[in-house]
């Protein structure tokens, strides 16, 4: 061994959220999700059926309450696979968001001994509720067709919002994971947050029969305008579009500050603490 | 000084290229006395930084280790020896100062591995070669490997948390060996396992050893650091207090323990009223001392003692445990006085010696003792742990091997 083929000396500075080269981050976001995926969908006897079984099963419920019993629904068109659509989008919301709440938490073992970029965890609870949400996405697309809505050229539009909706929801899971570590009381208050959300979004209602002072004040929670601009793009060109429940693009700012300042404190908190999760496990 | 003879047959040691070079490294924690876990507390009382005790961890350290050096840190509990293997192992920052490092970097083990326990072995396994830097592919080709060194192929399959203690380090040790780093941090692993786990790991030590790979070891074991590191470094209280050969930092650590055993004033320390427990001893049959033995072989042992008052019928009454705490067997004996009478004058030493057969199987073994009044039945002094020894050989199932002669045959017409 000489001196030339020695490994130069480099400054170790901890961990942190991202960090240790681009390609170990993919390789370990992917690994974990996949493993996770696995983990929860070849675990159980009915597998992945699992995973659709219960956002079914909530709109049945739904479905039949809004349509046999309030009536809601009988006078919006698709009703049913707006319903259908609007769960399954809210349920990767729910799910990744409650999930990834407790992650850091849960991994402690691995935190407190091996040195990896800390915000694998959050992101691979995101991408694992991801892949569910993709096949999900499929099996109300089946239910689209089969339902006899028409194709049509806006559905290209459609990944737009739901990215919107992927980006949002790694923020407030990135977010809330690190937030757990200091707080334990996180879990419970998001659980309730959560609820509130699932109501103060159009998921089981359409938005034009809010009345127009209260629409105003949901415009603020950025998921209405993604919620409603899904349902125009993909079901519904004749629903007003976001723009016209805003009042114009001016009403739109409210919720696009609070989409952006939920993504910066949620970049800010987590670089903040990803050099102390092992500590302050 | 048999540590020196293993520096000058490495000689790539001292001149070899420096590995790891630490400067001045500062970690503090901030432990919140009254721990404000809850939103409502913070919002209570949002700034109660009043609470915060900090403790210094480490204050102002600094050495280098050199590639192919096999390197011991010892330190009492809470010495900031851990916290100093988390900074190398950047599972912690450092407050301030500078680590660097050359070569790639082992995972960090020890007692309760970072696995996930809900994943199959094969799964950490892959899981913890990619968080090392490998490729998934270069990780599924080591697999094999690993598990085969850890003798669980056939439990892969197995999630981890139906794993045994033992199987857990051996899978932990096992990626480890096979990650192919230069530079491996291990914390305190040698304490556990079978014997025959620990002979394993003894072997790979040596080999890595062989192959001039840097391996930085924590433990409060003093024979293993005695046994394997070119140099050891005495932590107390976040600062080195000494860097150098193994054997004298041993001698300081096992003093350091004893002054603050008896300032701690907790448990029983080394000395009462009447005696004063001065050493006790596992030795060979020429009188050298020793860490352990083999099965078959004699066991002997030294504990000395030195009377702080005159004392009468003064007897020694040991017990040997295994590694459970499970007592094995005791054995005493009374002390005679220089002139023959049952008398032991004020300052005058005494040791009392014992030699058995080692029937017992591999494994460590500690021995407790005490000094009694054998007439009145009162204890004088009890020292815990006053000494321990590892048997090694075949491995077997009980405590003891006893002599025994047995057969087999068929008995009796068909």
């Amino acid at each position: 061994m000489s001196a030339s083929t020695a490994p130069q000396l480099r400054e170790v500075t901890g961990p942190s959220a991202l960090g240790g080269g681009r390609r170990r981050f993919f390789d370990l976001l992917w690994l974990m999700s996949v493993t996770e995926f696995r983990r929860i969908y070849f675990g159980t006897v009915l597998g992945y059926l699992w995973s659709l079984v219960r956002p079914l099963l909530l709109f049945t419920v739904l479905l039949f309450v809004f349509t046999k019993v309030v009536r809601l629904g009988s006078d919006v068109p698709n009703y049913p696979v707006l319903l259908l659509l609007n769960i399954v989008l809210f349920t990767f919301f729910s799910e990744a968001t409650q999930n990834a709440v407790g992650s850091v938490v849960t991994q402690e073992g691995v935190v407190r001994k091996t040195q990896f970029p800390r915000l694998v965890i959050p992101l691979a609870v995101v991408l694992t509720t991801l892949f569910n949400l993709g096949l999900n996405l499929l099996v109300v697309l089946a239910f689209l067709l089969a339902w006899g809505v028409d194709p049509s050229w806006t559905w290209l539009l459609v990944p737009l919002p739901i990215l919107a909706l992927i980006v949002i929801t790694t923020a407030v899971s990135t977010a809330l994971s690190v937030l757990y570590v200091r707080f334990r009381d996180t879990m419970i208050i998001w659980a309730v947050l959560s609820q509130v959300l699932f109501y103060g979004t159009p998921v089981i209602y359409p938005i034009e029969i809010v009345p127009e002072q209260y629409a105003d004040i949901m415009m603020i929670n950025p998921l209405v305008p993604i919620f409603d601009q899904i349902r125009v793009w993909a079901l519904d060109p004749s629903a007003p579009s976001a723009v016209d429940v805003a009042g114009g693009v001016v009403g739109l700012i409210p919720a696009a500050v609070v989409f952006i300042g939920v993504c910066a404190f949620s970049v800010w908190i987590f670089r903040r603490d990803a050099p102390r999760i092992a500590e302050l496990l | 000084m048999e540590a020196s003879t293993i520096v000058a047959a490495d000689p790539a040691t001292g001149t070899a290229p420096v590995a790891i070079e630490v400067r001045d490294v500062r970690k503090s924690f901030r432990i919140p006395t009254h721990r404000v876990d809850s939103l409502k507390e913070r919002v209570v009382r949002p700034f109660s930084a009043g609470d915060v005790r900090i403790l210094r961890a480490l204050d102002g350290v600094s050495f280098d280790v050199h590639r192919g050096e096999f390197f011991g840190i010892v330190g009492r509990n809470g010495s900031g020896k851990s916290t100093l293997l988390k900074l190398l192992a950047s599972i912690y920052r450092a407050d301030g100062g500078t680590i660097r490092m050359a070569g790639r970097l082992a995972p960090f083990i020890e007692l309760g591995v970072g696995f996930n326990p809900e994943l199959t072995a094969r799964e950490n396994v892959v899981l913890n070669g990619v968080m090392m830097g490998l490729t998934p592919r270069e990780t599924k080709r080591r697999i094999g490997a690993v598990l085969e060194f850890a003798e669980l192929e056939q439990f892969a399959d197995l999630k981890l948390k139906n794993y045994s203690s033992g199987m857990l380090v051996r899978l932990a040790f096992s990626v480890m060996l096979q990650s192919d780093a230069d530079i491996l941090l291990i914390d305190e692993v040698l304490a556990v396992g079978d014997a025959s786990f620990q002979q394993k790991c003894a072997d790979a030590f040596r080999r890595m050893k062989g192959e001039g790979k840097t391996i930085v070891l924590v433990t409060h074991d003093m024979g293993t650091v005695e046994e394997y590191c070119h140099r050891a470094m005495l932590i107390d209280g976040g600062r080195i207090r000494l860097l150098g050969d193994p054997a004298e930092v041993g001698r300081r650590y096992t003093r350091l323990n004893f002054e603050r055993e008896a300032a701690d004033g907790e448990g029983p320390p080394g000395e009462s009223k009447q005696v004063r427990f001065l050493d006790a001893a596992a030795l060979d049959a020429s009188g050298e001392r020793v860490d352990g033995y083999d099965t078959g072989g004699d066991v002997r042992l030294r504990f000395s003692f030195q009377a702080l008052a005159d004392l009468e019928n003064v007897g020694v009454a040991c017990m040997l445990a295994d590694a459970n705490g499970v007592p094995v067997f005791e054995f005493g004996s009374k002390v005679r006085g220089r002139d023959g009478s049952p008398r032991v004058r004020a300052g005058e030493r005494f040791a009392v010696r014992v030699r058995f057969d080692n029937r017992l199987t591999p494994g460590r073994y500690f021995v407790h003792c005490g000094v009694t009044r054998t007439d009145l039945g009162t204890v004088l002094l009890h020292v815990h742990n006053a000494v321990d020894f590892v048997v090694s050989g075949r491995r077997a199932n009980g405590i003891v091997r006893l002599d025994h002669e047995v057969s087999g045959e068929v008995e009796g017409a068909a």
